[in-house]
């Protein structure tokens, strides 16, 4: 039994945390936050030379050879920072569709610049009417000739206005929610019938909307068999939706600190207001609950590594307590910084924005709870 | 990142799992599955079953008749106990009175005290709280003044759980008042259930049971060898024992087994009706559970292996104390709604409701206790506090 981060885990852990250290600070983070393109090229360039960008792929596709957990110390390592750069759009979501299905061609074109640091792409796996279920796919791809034709809508792509390759599931047979009948097409994202309309996200991050009018898309474009994509989507959906757990374990883990440092500093009524046992239970409420959901992210990650039955379950587990017990532990640190928690100028305010966004992605607290209503659990 | 056992630790878990399976009686079984409070008859008899192969003392010291486990091992046994829905080991002589007879004793009363403990042949109680010191335990009144080759005891301890069936009661008694701190001149006293001047007085929960008493300590006399250790050190003593009963409180692995008894039988249909795995309601409550405890199990698998690594445990233990009791109760609270109607008759006879139905009320009800008792939950948030967040 041993829950120590192995040798290149910690050296990974250690880079990331310098890298948030001396190069993004959370002004810095804002200000790349509120430029054009919502992040920056150069600090993208540095992931990749460092060979972040490299760590969920097998290492004959270039990668670093990186399991759950590696993406987990990433991720978690990367919350402290809020960084904007899209990793979870690019790597884990393209990335994760790309090294499942792409043939030996299509990742000399696209999964090695991404590698690279050169490509941005993304997935969308989103429509409007979809809610959480990711096989209600409405938007089609026909048949034309040599090649197929998209018609449809994709929301809130992540990073969806700045990437270069979309990924876009369509269905090609099947009824609206069939888990058959999916194929999944990369095309490059100015080709002619695309429009995006680009927005900013609460947690200061973007997306778009995006329309596909009659877009066409040669056979080359086709990831995998057609129609057989659901796999592939699923098992990516699922790795993203514990990436983002990791994220926001690491975000509960700095609001607890940032919240019990504030209320061993500020003074009222000539005291600390840490010294008020109405906030210290408050607080140990939010160590237990980053406790409990450090634990739980080891077993998810563990379980998910080795893609057993309980596969599912880890996965819908711990995204459903981050949402239960993220929320509890933003809202208390909002709470317990007073009036400046709610001002836009301090940083608990955005780390608590990001937390309710990975609430509502890829399947929010609710929704993780009714799969596992369903499922008897492993033993 | 695992938690594989290595060969002998797997080796180690058949042997227990076979023990469990083979060993434990089935009218003790049963028992222990309706949720009702095991008889003494049954309690001693599993309890020597236990001792008879060598594994009475979990935390002991071989030398003193105890197993000598690694963490892990202990860890391995636990978990088998829980699955196996074993009974709770009365934990006052083996695992609180026992611990510290051997740690803090003399030689003469490791050799007078510990055969007895281990084989269950004595049954102990714990004379700590009173009816002015419950959580604020270091306000504790029971008086202890030597007079010659005796302390002369009075006072009044209270919750004293199954004392009606003890022999021997281990106390915490001031021994002097004159002190700076409250902690200090307080003594850890064994005195005999037997003596002139003790008395045992029923309190009844609110289940109806006879679980706890009061008992009154009038002029007692107790020889001075009964002292264990230092006089006026025994805060100390007591504190290392209340860790350990916050350690043991957290009791994952039955919850588990009770969670998957639950599903089995709300998958199952009752009465005609629809199976209460169509309740989503239901469902949802029992999986939110579900993923507390497996929260649970980790933080427990983590602190061990810490343990493992050579770290001492430290305030964890408060926080598996917590966890471990409101998902208890959360279980029990799980259990009445499953029974429905048949969570209401009090103690029927044959032929009312199935199985533990009709405990399932009485069980909620009477494991209230155990989010108050061994340093409420609200003590175990003051000790976090201070101790873990430094406020």
């Amino acid at each position: 039994m041993d829950f120590s981060l192995n040798e290149i885990q910690t050296m990974l852990a250690d880079s990331v945390g310098k890298f948030i250290d001396n190069e993004y600070d959370f002004d810095t983070r804002q200000s790349y936050a509120g430029s054009e393109k919502g992040y920056s090229d150069a600090v993208w360039s540095m992931f990749a030379e460092l060979g972040w960008t490299a760590v969920p792929f097998a290492e004959e596709d270039g990668g670093f050879g990186g399991g759950p957990a590696d993406t987990m110390v990433l991720m978690q390592s990367l919350a402290r920072g809020l960084v904007v750069e899209p990793y979870l759009a690019n790597i884990i979501l393209a990335g994760g569709i790309l090294k499942r299905t792409a043939s030996a061609t299509q990742k000399d074109e696209w999964l090695q610049p991404i590698l690279a640091g050169e490509l941005q792409a993304t997935l969308a796996f989103l429509e409007p009417q979809a809610r959480y279920d990711i096989a209600n796919v409405t938007t089609t791809a026909t048949r034309d000739g040599d090649g197929w034709v998209l018609n449809g809508k994709k929301g809130l792509v992540l990073n969806g206005g700045t990437a270069d390759l979309l990924i876009v599931p369509a269905r090609t047979a099947g009824g609206v929610a069939d888990h058959d009948g999916i194929t999944l097409f990369a095309v490059d994202a100015n080709t002619k019938g695309i429009s995006r309309n680009a927005y900013a996200t609460v947690d200061g991050l973007q997306a778009a909307e995006v329309e596909f009018d009659s877009v066409r898309a040669d056979d080359g474009r086709v990831l995998g068999e057609p129609g057989a994509g659901y796999p592939a989507l699923d098992a990516t959906i699922d790795d993203a939706t514990l990436a983002v757990s990791a994220e926001a374990v690491g975000i509960m883990q700095v609001l607890t600190d940032k919240t019990v440092e504030y209320s061993k500093n500020r003074k009222q009524f000539g005291v600390p207001i840490g010294t008020f046992q109405a906030l210290q239970h408050r607080m140990v409420d939010m160590l237990m609950a980053c406790e409990e959901a450090q634990s739980l992210l080891v077993w998810s990650v563990m379980t998910r590594a080795s893609d057993g039955d309980d596969s599912k379950r880890a996965v819908s587990s711990i995204k459903y307590l981050v949402g239960t017990k993220g929320r509890l532990v933003a809202e208390e640190a909002v709470q317990i910084h007073g009036g400046m928690g709610v001002t836009w100028e301090l940083d608990v305010a955005h780390y608590f924005k990001r937390l309710t966004t990975i609430g509502q992605l890829f399947g929010n607290a609710d929704w993780h709870l009714d799969q596992l209503a369903a499922m008897a659990p492993d033993t | 990142m695992h938690v594989t056992f290595s060969e002998e630790e797997l080796a180690f878990q058949e042997e227990v799992r076979a023990f469990f399976r083979d060993e434990l009686p089935d009218d003790i079984r049963e028992a222990t599955d309706t949720g009702a409070e095991l008889d003494p008859e049954m309690q001693i008899r599993w309890q020597k079953i236990l001792f008879n192969k060598g594994w009475a003392g979990v935390n002991w010291p071989v030398e003193y008749g105890g197993t000598d486990w690694s963490p892990v091992q202990k860890y391995i046994f636990a978990r088998e106990e829980g699955f196996a829905n074993a009974p709770f080991v009365i934990p006052f002589g083996l695992r609180m009175v026992g611990p510290v007879i051997y740690t803090f004793g003399s030689g003469e009363q490791k050799q007078r005290f510990l055969p007895d403990i281990l084989a269950s042949n004595v049954w102990w109680c714990q004379g700590y709280s009173e009816p002015g010191a419950g959580s604020d335990l270091a306000s504790l009144k029971t008086r202890a003044d030597l007079a010659g080759d005796h302390y002369i005891v009075n006072g009044t301890k209270t919750w004293t759980t199954l004392g009606q069936h003890a022999d021997w009661i281990f106390c915490l008694v001031r021994t002097s008042s004159d002190v700076a701190r409250r902690q200090e001149g307080i003594s850890f006293l064994l005195i005999d259930m037997k003596a002139p001047g003790v008395s045992v007085k029923p309190i009844i929960l609110l289940d109806g049971t006879h679980e706890v008493n009061e008992i009154h300590f009038d002029n007692v006399e107790v020889p001075v060898e009964n002292l264990v250790g230092d006089e006026g050190k025994g805060w100390t003593y007591g504190k290392v024992l209340l860790q350990h009963e916050r350690t043991n409180s957290a009791n994952t692995f039955r919850s588990e087994y009770r969670l998957r008894r639950l599903r089995e039988q709300a998958a199952r249909e009752v009465r005609g009706a629809a199976p209460l795995a169509d309740d989503k309601n239901f469902m949802r409550r029992l999986a939110a559970v579900e993923v507390d405890l497996k929260a649970l199990e980790y933080i427990e698998l983590r602190t061990l292996a810490a343990v493992t690594s050579g770290k001492a445990p430290g305030p964890e233990s408060s926080f598996l104390k917590i966890k471990g009791t409101e998902i208890h109760q959360a279980i029990d609270t799980l259990y009445m709604e499953a029974a429905g109607y048949y969570a209401l008759p009090f103690n029927p006879g044959p032929g009312v409701g199935e199985g533990s139905e009709t405990q399932s009320a009485l069980a909620y009800f009477n494991f209230r206790k155990a989010t108050i008792y061994a340093g409420s939950n609200e003590i175990q948030k003051n000790i976090i506090a201070k101790h873990v967040l430094g406020l």
